[in-house]
């Protein structure tokens, strides 16, 4: 058992050490991340993305959007970092599910990424950006005068 | 759908500002059609870029990314002028497309 226990160890401390070597490409791990995309609220949404508490608001997180969008089907969002970030995303707090769009970052991927969303209504836009292990935030209320969920 | 990316790829200053233009419906999976039957989710999920098949970008989309997407990234290092950007993209059917850029 203790041995076992020891080799899965070693093994997992092995991969660790491929990944950073670069053996092993983020790509051939990265799969698309359904329980993240199928979660309904933001905090649900930072969950499944493996944060423990809840990200802290920083001023070194800087989210582009628009104050007042005309059309909600086209929202054009940006997220961009100061930090040495790995991963990021954009949020969307009353949409049926909060996840829009999540970016992994490789190194040599500079901390800047930027989008187009649909947003049913208006709503609070959140980027998030994982760096050193922890999610820090930036939020912004967007006014949609008209919904992107229409049809 | 298999119609062509619009990719434009170029460096400043040593970032490679690298701007991308898919083609898809991105349906939410959420609207209904005229005849009240629920249209089928259809959209992108994951989207990377790589040089010399080395990944320098990943992107995963929800159905909330807009029709037609656009994708705006910066890379540092990893490209320059002259090289070969591949940019390809897989959706929730499995469907892929892929295109190529010379980054200029």
């Amino acid at each position: 058992m203790n041995l076992q226990r020891r080799k899965l160890m070693q093994m997992t401390a092995l991969v660790g050490l491929m990944a950073s070597a670069g053996l092993i490409t983020q790509a051939e791990a990265a799969t698309w991340d359904k329980a993240a995309f199928e979660a309904k609220s933001v905090d649900d949404v930072v969950k499944a993305l493996g944060g423990s508490t809840a990200p802290t608001v920083s001023d070194k997180v800087t989210l582009r959007a628009p104050d007042i969008a005309e059309n909600g089907a086209v929202v054009p969002v940006g997220v961009e970092s100061s930090l040495p970030a790995t991963q990021m995303a954009i949020l969307v707090e009353k949409n049926p599910s909060a996840l829009a769009a999540m970016f992994i970052l490789p190194e040599g991927a500079e901390p800047f990424a930027s989008t187009r969303v649909k947003m049913g209504k208006s709503s609070n836009v959140i980027a998030l950006v994982k760096s050193d292990g922890k999610w820090f935030m930036s939020a912004k209320e967007v006014k949609v005068t008209l919904g992107g969920c229409g049809g | 759908m298999a119609s062509p990316m619009r990719i434009r790829a170029t460096e400043s200053g040593g970032v490679v500002d690298v701007k991308v233009l898919m083609r898809h419906l991105m349906e939410t999976g959420l609207r209904k059609s005229s005849d009240g039957k629920p249209i089928p989710a259809w959209f992108i999920t994951i989207l990377d870029a790589k040089v010399q098949d080395k990944v320098v970008f990943t992107a995963e989309f929800g159905p909330a990314v807009s029709k037609d997407p656009f994708l705006n990234f910066k890379l540092k290092g990893t490209a320059k002028k002259g090289d070969t950007l591949v940019v390809s993209w897989v959706d929730n059917k499995g469907e892929t497309n892929s295109s190529t850029v010379e980054v200029k």
